[in-house]
């Protein structure tokens, strides 16, 4: 009888369809450098990107969590139940997301609702970590809005955790840095949606253009008000330039329903008014030069510090960038 | 499924009750997601707690658990009274016109012909009343007081509103808002999706919950359309292959029986099984069913299965008993008599009711072998980890043999998922260390014991000397070559019966599919449902053309599914009585004047003109069953009936205790407590942070959901002193847990017999083996009993008792 094997399977098309996102970004495109008075003008403008989380449509499986775990080999404790869904209990330097349940009850409907929001960076327009960094490159903005943080360059000081209107950054005792969610922006830069979006089995994250992101939105928004949820809205708020981490709320007239979500974020007038060019802190040397170095880290090593490199770590504290050559340029999608 | 999970985006309403999919079946829930976002559908869930489905539902309400028959009686008799019904559907495909025989009845809580001392009933009087040409009566006015319809109203007649919020505690104006939804979709246009798990299956009366079910969508006519159907959510991966392949004491592949000791010949078999029409003109398809058991037994015994020797049916075991189903079993090893126990990709130990009794069980073998791609607690029943498993190694003489096995992800083959699709998949990791193929493991020890046959002879030594085993490799067959096998093919050349020159198959050939099957010898097929995935255009399971013409959702050339590569089952009720689409916004299969066409395989001969052949092709009538004759155990309609722990008497009937003919073995009776002892009501479920007690050993899984909890109510929280966070004791009859305590909104006491009843969940996932911290399983409380026909044990509604624990959590 036949020993065949079947032959490997063809795939029309993906499910669910994705289709591949311009990819390839780089030093050309930072727009914000914290602690460097020289901020670049780039040649360039990219179009703005934005991971949209409808919590309406999250079932808090936490298959996002998961995918992020994975994706960016951090290794999470295995901690205790404390009574509550959430687990971890709290974002950590090595959970970048988490899922955050509330029990709400509707006083105008009588109902329960049980609220489940992804927490995890919310990609500032104009972000507020940033603003707050005293350390030169240790945070970059580029120009399609993804906030990033280059652990090379990071001092540990913690200011860009109090920087952050959202609560987000977490310093490691490993390696004393500070971590947060990358927007997968070693993903996007060769074309492929956010690990967590690619998880999500409900399809409640999606990624690409900001402004398609703002349109599948209204759809569902529409689709909210057409359930008797009246103040469905989204999330993208002002206070900070907007968001390239959106949420399609049920209730967007009250944001903080979800679980310490701000009603208004805003940067802290402290970091705003510190904000000059005094502020970088000896640092201040570091010249455009070194971007290079910097994108090169953001580019070719994982965006964690895995348990192998942790003897390391007293190194990299040092505010030195390592000497890198410029990587070669990548071709343009 | 009757439909797969594609169609579910074909829904205008998903009701989800006895399963949560959100959180068992998150990926396939994307097809409810999509509905909601791109028809507007609306999702019900009715459930003992809020549940993560129920997070994102237009309606919830909750119920007691294990009173899903009052709730659904009630619907239906709500959908009588309101006029709530498709009455073409009804009239022309249900059996609701049939006259039931005089001597029926029910009153009591029980049917006609009970034997209490035998714990069951002589079902003779549960049947149709039959004319002298042998067909049965019918009166399609519904005029008798005898016909199914009329029979079917008497019998929901009590259960009213007030009736259902009394034993279900669903409160009632969340009951009529949703019998309001539901019935909109009793017209043509508009449809309904139940989707279901093992939230109605583990009860002693689950078979009856499912058909309850499915009465309610034939009222509304929404079986056979899309967007419509019973949709059973398969709690494993390729647990629906297991049912399609046999994998149960009592069955054969393809839903074919295992004989009994009743039917010592092949021709006393075969006479209860071919049925003839009940209806003139109908196809009743098991009439072919000694073509498909041939074909069978020829895969088996090749050669040495020929008319002569009855097709070697003297080689197949009779059964002494109904199953021997997981409770009898260790039932019986409990007693002593097992010696040997192949436990292959199992975890009894925390999968089977009363882990007390089945740790004892455990002891009394000489021998376990398991086979399994993980450490489990079975193979280490006999290790002490303290609390978690507190038994003496040393009083345990037990051989326990581990042959590690591959898992899914290593592997070639297919999986069958719950819309009865045969997927093929290939080995994504090379397995570790020495683990091998669950299929070289059976080869191994099949190649051995034939060698001991053959060459110290034994008693029956010819079913296994003359197995076929016909592989390149004997000792490793491939999964094509047992999937070409589960196909079938000629044995004979094979040509057309009303042209004999006209050569159908050539020897050697695989078959098209089963409708070439025959049961002269001149066939083999190893399961006749699966023919057709392997034939001679290749493995149809390994197509991935995702096309899907006009959006239908039926994916035709996308892996195959089973029967022919149907998607929906019963798929000519779609069509009227004229053969026209009944809604033709989505139509499925329609007559174009000489044959049935359309986007689906059609579930009817494709020359069978409308009007004639009735859509239920499997069934002797033609039509579907609103009173399903003696088919099940316990009754032909559903009636309420408590579990067999419940805090209410049966109120139709306060001797009976749970189902009156599920079968229980007297040793377990004494340990059913009743509620003054054990007041609260416990049921058990799975988290979507893992999968049964398999990722307990993944760390990222035990990150997710690092440690065993129970979740109770504020107000029970309240009356027992109980923090959230932490430590408590959850004690049954049968035995005792420690747990986390989450206290949550989304579990309320319920109003039932004027009396608060409260529940408390108990999640199933954490051992004493795997990364995750060690605990417990419900199952050291649950009780040992099953469902009264499939015997599935009753995990979902039990009594516990619930205190703070003293002091210190136990590392
Ligand atoms: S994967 Fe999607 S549905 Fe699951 S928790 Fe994350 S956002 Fe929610
Ligand atoms: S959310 Fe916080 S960490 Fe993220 S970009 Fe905004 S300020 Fe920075
Ligand atoms: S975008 Fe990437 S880093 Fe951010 S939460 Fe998702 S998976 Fe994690």
């Amino acid at each position: 009888m036949s020993t065949e094997t079947a032959s490997q399977p063809v795939t029309a098309v993906a499910n669910p369809p994705t289709v591949p996102l311009a990819a390839g970004f780089d030093a050309r495109d930072l727009v914000r450098i914290s602690a460097t008075t020289q901020q670049p003008t780039p040649e360039r403008q990219l179009t703005p990107v934005a991971k949209l989380i409808d919590v309406s449509k999250c079932i808090g499986c936490k298959a996002c969590q998961t995918a992020c775990v994975e994706w960016n080999d951090t290794i999470p404790e295995i901690e205790e139940n404390v009574g509550v869904y959430e687990n971890p209990h709290d974002l950590t330097p090595d959970m970048f997301t988490l899922m955050r349940f509330t029990e709400y009850e509707n006083e105008e409907t009588n109902n329960l609702e049980w609220l489940i929001r992804k927490d995890g960076c919310m990609h500032c327009e104009d972000p507020g970590c940033l603003k707050a960094c005293p350390a030169p490159g240790a945070i970059v903005q580029y120009s399609n809005g993804i906030v990033d943080f280059i652990h090379e360059n990071c001092i540990g000081c913690g200011y860009c955790i109090s920087g952050c209107p959202f609560d987000i950054p977490r310093l490691s005792q490993r390696d004393h840095t500070v971590y947060k969610c990358t927007l997968c922006s070693d993903r996007v830069a060769v074309g492929q949606g956010p690990a967590c979006a690619k998880a999500c089995p409900t399809q409640a994250i999606v990624f690409g253009t900001k402004d398609d992101m703002k349109a599948h939105a209204e759809e569902r928004i529409a689709d909210l008000k057409s359930r008797g949820y009246d103040n469905a809205g989204l999330y993208d708020p002002a206070g900070v330039g907007g968001t390239h981490v959106m949420y399609v709320l049920h209730h967007a007239d009250k944001p903080s329903l979800y679980e310490g979500l701000p009603d208004d974020p805003v940067i802290a007038g402290t970091v705003e008014a510190w904000k000059g060019p005094t502020k970088t802190i000896g640092l201040a040397a570091i010249a455009l030069a070194a971007v290079g170095s910097i994108v090169h880290n953001v580019m070719t090593r994982p965006n964690a510090v895995s348990v192998n490199d942790e003897r390391q770590a007293g190194d990299i504290v040092d505010a030195a960038a390592p000497p890198d050559s410029t990587p070669p340029r990548r071709d343009q999608a | 499924m009757t439909n797969s999970w594609t169609d579910i985006k074909n829904t205008d309403l998903v009701i989800v009750m006895g399963g949560n999919a959100a959180e068992a079946h998150p990926c396939g829930f994307k097809w409810v997601t999509e509905a909601k976002h791109h028809r507007g559908a609306k999702l019900i869930v009715v459930d003992p707690r809020f549940t993560r489905t129920a997070s994102v539902a237009d309606m919830y309400a909750p119920i007691r658990p294990g009173t899903d028959i009052a709730f659904l009686m009630g619907m239906i008799r709500w959908m009588i009274e309101n006029d709530k019904v498709d009455w073409d559907y009804v009239k022309n495909f249900t059996n609701a016109s049939f006259l039931v025989r005089e001597d029926f009845g029910w009153q009591d809580g029980l049917f006609t012909g009970y034997d209490e001392g035998k714990r069951d009933y002589d079902k003779a009087s549960w049947d149709y009343q039959f004319g002298e040409d042998g067909y049965a009566l019918t009166d399609p006015t519904l005029q008798d007081p005898r016909c199914v319809w009329n029979m079917l109203k008497a019998h929901v007649d009590v259960y009213t509103p007030e009736f259902v919020e009394n034993i279900t505690g669903t409160p009632r104006d969340k009951f009529l808002k949703i019998a309001e939804m539901i019935g909109e979709t009793s017209a043509a246009d508009k449809t309904m999706t139940s989707m279901y798990a093992l939230g109605w299956t583990q009860h002693s009366k689950g078979s009856q919950n499912i058909r309850g079910m499915a009465m309610l969508q034939l009222i509304l006519g929404n079986i056979g359309v899309r967007g419509g159907g019973m949709n059973a959510l398969r709690g494993h991966s390729n647990i629906q292959g297991l049912t399609d392949i046999g994998l149960m004491s009592n069955l054969l592949p393809g839903y074919l029986n295992m004989p009994t000791e009743k039917e010592p010949d092949w021709t006393t078999y075969m006479e209860s099984r071919q049925f003839r029409p009940l209806m003139e003109g109908q196809t009743s398809y098991w009439q072919n069913y000694s073509k498909f058991m041939v074909s069978f037994m020829k895969s088996m015994w090749g050669d040495a299965a020929t008319p002569e020797t009855d097709w070697a049916y003297h080689y197949l075991p009779k059964l002494d008993v109904p199953a021997y189903d997981m409770l009898r079993m260790f039932e019986l090893m409990h007693q002593g008599h097992v010696n040997i126990y192949f436990c292959q990709g199992f975890n009894p130990l925390l999968a089977l009711s009363n882990r007390g009794k089945n740790t004892e069980a455990l002891a009394k073998l000489k021998l376990l072998v398991v086979m399994d791609p993980l450490e489990t607690e079975t193979s280490r029943f006999w290790e002490n980890h303290g609390i978690y498993n507190d038994v003496d190694p040393a009083a345990i003489q037990t051989e326990v043999i581990q042959l590690p096995s591959t898992c899914f992800a290593e592997d070639e083959g297919s999986l069958v998922n719950s819309g009865r699709w045969l997927q093929w998949h290939w080995p994504g990791a090379t397995a570790p260390g020495q683990a091998q193929t669950d299929v070289w493991i059976m080869a191994q020890i099949f190649l051995r014991l034939r060698e001991l046959y053959r060459t110290e002879g034994g008693v029956v030594p010819e079913p296994i000397l003359n197995l076929t085993w016909d592989y390149a490799d004997p000792n490793e067959p491939t999964a094509g070559e047992l999937a070409r096998e589960m196909n079938g093919r000629a044995l004979t050349t094979l040509t057309d019966p009303n042209d004999p020159s006209k050569v159908l198959v050539e020897a050697g050939q695989q078959v098209l599919n089963f409708s070439q099957l025959k049961d002269d010898g001149s066939t083999m097929c190893g399961n006749w449902i699966y023919s057709g995935s392997w034939n001679e255009n290749g493995n149809n399971m390994a197509r991935r053309d995702n096309s899907d013409p006009d959006n239908t959702g039926t994916y035709q050339n996308w892996a195959w599914s089973w029967p022919m590569n149907r998607r929906i089952l019963y798929n000519r009720a779609s069509a009227d009585l004229d053969g026209n689409p009944r809604d033709p916004s989505r139509p499925l299969i329609w007559w174009n004047g000489e044959r049935w066409e359309g986007y689906d395989v059609p579930d009817i001969a494709v020359t069978a003109p409308p009007g004639q052949v009735m859509p239920f092709i499997m069934n002797p009538e033609g039509v579907s069953r609103l009173f399903s004759r003696g088919m099940m155990r316990d009754g032909p309609f559903p009636t309420h009936m408590e579990p067999f722990e419940s805090p209410m008497q049966n109120v139709f009937n306060d001797r009976m205790r749970g189902n009156p003919v599920a079968r229980v073995f007297e040793s377990d009776v004494e340990q059913f407590a009743t509620s003054e002892e054990f007041p609260f009501v416990g049921t058990s479920y799975r988290l979507t942070e893992h999968f049964h007690y398999w990722t307990k050993h993944n760390r990222v899984n035990a990150v997710m959901q690092p440690e065993f909890f129970v979740e109770i109510s504020e107000e029970l929280a309240a009356e027992r002193g109980i923090a959230r966070g932490g430590m408590v004791r959850v004690w049954s009859k049968r035995g005792s847990v420690q747990a986390k305590a989450v206290v949550t909104k989304r579990i309320k006491p319920l109003i039932c017999g004027g009396k608060p009843v409260h529940v408390v969940g108990i999640p199933l996932h954490w051992g004493f083996t795997g990364a995750a911290r060690k605990g417990f399983g419900p199952n050291t409380l649950t009780p040992f009993v099953g469902d009264a026909n499939i015997e599935t044990p009753e995990f979902k509604a039990f009594l516990v008792n619930i205190e703070p624990l003293a002091g210190e959590p136990i590392a």
